[in-house]
């Protein structure tokens, strides 16, 4: 009885912990009345979506430009406040938004059914188009032709569910080269996105073509939070200004974005405010499903393929480079220690960057195998102090006692040291297996969709982070709770030993 | 047998031994007496190639030794015909009694493990453990310890046994029955020369067929023990 308490304490622990997580501060929020009470209007972007939207002045670094600057600074002029720009990864701007972390999201924000349902969107200030970038000589034009092709875009966007509902197999990435990189190098077919991604970093490249025509149009839109009607009015109040002053064709002629697909903009802002049609089925957040469920399943199956081989890579390579490190000769301790400094005293997000854009030229790596050797590469080096740690506290005379015995170095390391050390750092390397499953998350940069990234795309679809976040938080608790009382046991055993 | 002719050795420019020069015939006992850091164990470890020496000569088993650094091969087979009991035993905590024996045969001699455990099992018996074949040692007393280090070394088949006082860390109860594996040793059929420091004089005037008293560095007297 007692031990079935304990058990179900240990279950109900991380579903508190997570829920308490995921719960969200509410008391943030502002209104039309506090901006203007405080004089500034908070707006929010993501600098990693680059030129021309919002991105860091090359030529003044700190100053933050792009045409979406210059239009949320022509806004707050007419709202008679000062404009603040707020940093916020692109994937997370409505969350953060509805958190009451700034006033509106001005960031090539796409007008969408759902969006529309869930924010207070503004009249469009720019119409785009989606463009398909393939490799010069590719065959594929059209949407119909995309079905079963391997296609990346930008997660959470027009482009991504055109590219469903085509039944494509859909890449996402987090920034807006990488596709075009990727799709150069061969590891995808095309590359679906707004034309003015398209036309900045994957039309010029030499190896890649943009299919002529747009497969469909949208337009960016601010979006604001549903309890800000005010706000959203004089928005829109002052955007139907800008249109009919030309000073928003000014600010995109400046940019080099005003093209024939801006004519639509008025039709679009009708459109936009038009009354809301009945609501369909679709409309409506969708639900978790079984079909969710085996997703998840799936993520996590790959988290742990990518966890158990990349340790598998680290765990010998780390032993190689804890054993040269302390026995080996001058050059060799040298090239150990550089490598496990240079792998330590580097981030493994920009470890797995560099291995797969960085060296694409060189080696293709499919994702899969990035992800493995990245993680394995990194990891070895903790593993091999961990190691070296476990060598260092191993009493001398046992290796003199060996010596003593005839055995040479490698058979005093093979047959006494190494069995012996092993057994010390257990404990510690099962705990690092632990943290490379969670650490296995980060490989998502580079296209992997393992367990967090699945959470991440269901919490948009079904627009709730709760059920998908407890749910990746129990997957994962499932996946290192034995792990960490395995470790426990271990440890208790050799201590005792 | 074993000849020593002007042998240095320092350690952080601390002379610790200062010109030694001895010989010890075959199958011969030596016992060195000594305060702690007079460079009993330090010969000792010098014998066996686990510590270099600055100068003088040194041939052991048929094995010259120079000054400096000695190559893996020279070592190698010096071990084998030399064997060492430590102090502190240094049984291998992972391997059983009768592994922590039958090692070296097996990996450096290449013997068959069949042949390594039925000799390893003489030892044993030889020892007064032949019950605690498959124990680990931390299932043994201080004096077990020391009993099976002792048969670990001559497993090998060596010629030479150096022993660096093998029953200083045991508790008084427990180190007769190490004596008494001594005594058994010393009049065996291996007719092994024998280096052992120690403390007891007893000990080593019941065994030994020489005393050398070191100090400073120095052999400063000898003692011809009559049989």
């Amino acid at each position: 009885m007692v031990a079935s308490c304990r058990v179900r304490e240990w279950l109900v622990f991380p579903l508190l912990f997570s829920i308490a997580l995921l719960a969200v501060p509410r008391s943030a929020r502002a209104d039309w009345a506090e901006v203007r009470t405080r004089g500034e209007l908070s707006w929010a972007g993501d600098l990693q979506g680059g030129e021309p939207y919002v991105f860091e002045s090359p030529t003044e670094p700190g100053k933050i430009i792009g045409f979406e600057v210059d239009i949320a600074q022509a806004l707050a002029v007419h709202l008679g406040v000062r404009a603040r720009f707020r940093q916020n990864d692109w994937s997370n701007l409505i969350p953060s938004l509805e958190r009451g972390d700034f006033d509106l999201i001005l960031n090539g924000l796409e007008a969408t059914d759902e969006r529309r349902a869930r924010l207070r969107l503004s009249s469009p200030y720019f119409v785009y188009g989606e463009t398909l970038t393939i490799r010069k000589g590719g065959p594929l034009r059209t949407l119909g032709e995309l079905r079963g092709h391997r296609v990346g875009t930008l997660n959470q966007t027009v482009a991504q569910q055109l590219l469903a509902a085509q039944s494509a197999e859909v890449v996402l990435y987090e920034g807006q080269q990488e596709p075009y990189l990727d799709l150069a190098q061969g590891r995808i077919d095309a590359v679906l996105l707004d034309h003015v991604i398209a036309d900045r970093y994957g039309c010029p490249l030499p190896a890649l073509t943009c299919v002529a025509g747009d497969l469909a149009r949208g337009s960016y839109v601010i979006g604001m939070r549903r309890s800000d009607p005010e706000l959203a009015t004089r928005v829109d109040q002052v955007l139907a200004q800008m249109v009919s002053s030309g000073e928003l064709r000014a600010i995109l002629e400046t940019w080099k974005l005003w093209d024939s697909r801006q004519s639509e903009l008025g039709a679009r802002a009708e459109a936009l405010h038009a009354p809301p049609r009945a609501a369909r089925s679709s409309d409506a957040p969708a639900r978790f499903s079984a079909t969710q469920f085996g997703l998840f399943l799936h993520g996590a199956l790959m988290t742990v393929l990518i966890s158990v081989l990349a340790f598998a890579i680290a765990l010998p390579l780390g032993l190689v480079l804890a054993v040269t490190r302390a026995h080996a000769g001058s050059l060799g301790r040298f090239c150990a220690t550089a490598y496990i400094e240079v792998f330590r005293g580097t981030p493994v997000l920009l470890q797995l960057y560099v291995l797969y854009y960085g060296l694409a030229s060189v080696i293709r790596l499919s994702p899969v195998v990035a992800a493995i050797l990245g993680l394995g590469l990194n990891y070895a080096a903790y593993e091999a102090e961990v190691q070296r740690g476990a060598l260092n506290a191993l009493p001398r005379g046992q290796a003199e006692a060996a010596s003593s015995l005839g055995l040479s170095r490698l058979q005093v390391l093979r047959h006494v040291l190494l069995p012996q050390s092993l057994r010390i750092a257990l404990p510690s390397l099962t705990n690092d297996f632990v943290a490379l499953l969670k650490d296995s998350s980060l490989v998502s940069v580079i296209t992997v969709v393992e367990l967090t990234k699945r959470m991440t795309i269901v919490a948009v679809e079904l627009r709730d982070w709760l059920v998908p976040g407890a749910l990746c938080a129990a997957m994962y608790f499932g996946l290192s709770f034995p792990l960490s009382r395995l470790s426990l046991w271990l440890e208790r055993r050799f201590q005792t030993s | 047998m074993i000849r020593i002719s002007g042998l240095h050795k320092s350690f952080a420019g601390k002379p610790v031994l200062r010109g030694i020069d001895a010989e010890v015939a075959a199958g011969k006992i030596v016992a060195l007496l000594g305060a702690s850091g007079s460079g009993k164990s330090t010969l000792l470890r010098c014998l066996n190639g686990l510590e270099t020496f600055d100068s003088g000569e040194l041939e052991v088993a048929g094995f010259a030794l120079q000054p400096g650094a000695h190559a893996p091969r020279l070592l190698q087979g010096l071990r084998c015909q030399v064997g060492m009991v430590f102090q502190e035993f240094h049984l291998f905590s992972h391997l059983t009694v009768l592994d922590n024996i039958t090692l070296a045969p097996r990996v450096v001699r290449k013997e068959a493990r069949a042949a390594a455990e039925a000799h390893a099992r003489e030892l044993l018996t030889q020892v007064g453990l032949a019950d605690r074949a498959q124990a680990y040692p931390r299932e043994l007393s201080g004096g077990q310890k020391q009993r099976v280090a002792i048969a670990r070394a001559l497993a090998q088949n060596v010629k030479i046994l150096l022993l660096d006082e093998p029953t200083s860390a045991l508790d008084p109860s427990l180190r007769e029955e190490v004596r008494e594996v001594l005594r058994r040793v010393a009049q065996g059929p291996q007719n092994l020369m024998m280096l052992l420091v120690t403390h007891e004089h007893a000990l080593a005037r019941e065994l030994s067929d020489e005393i050398w008293t070191l100090d400073e560095g120095r052999i400063a007297s000898r003692e011809v023990l009559s049989a």
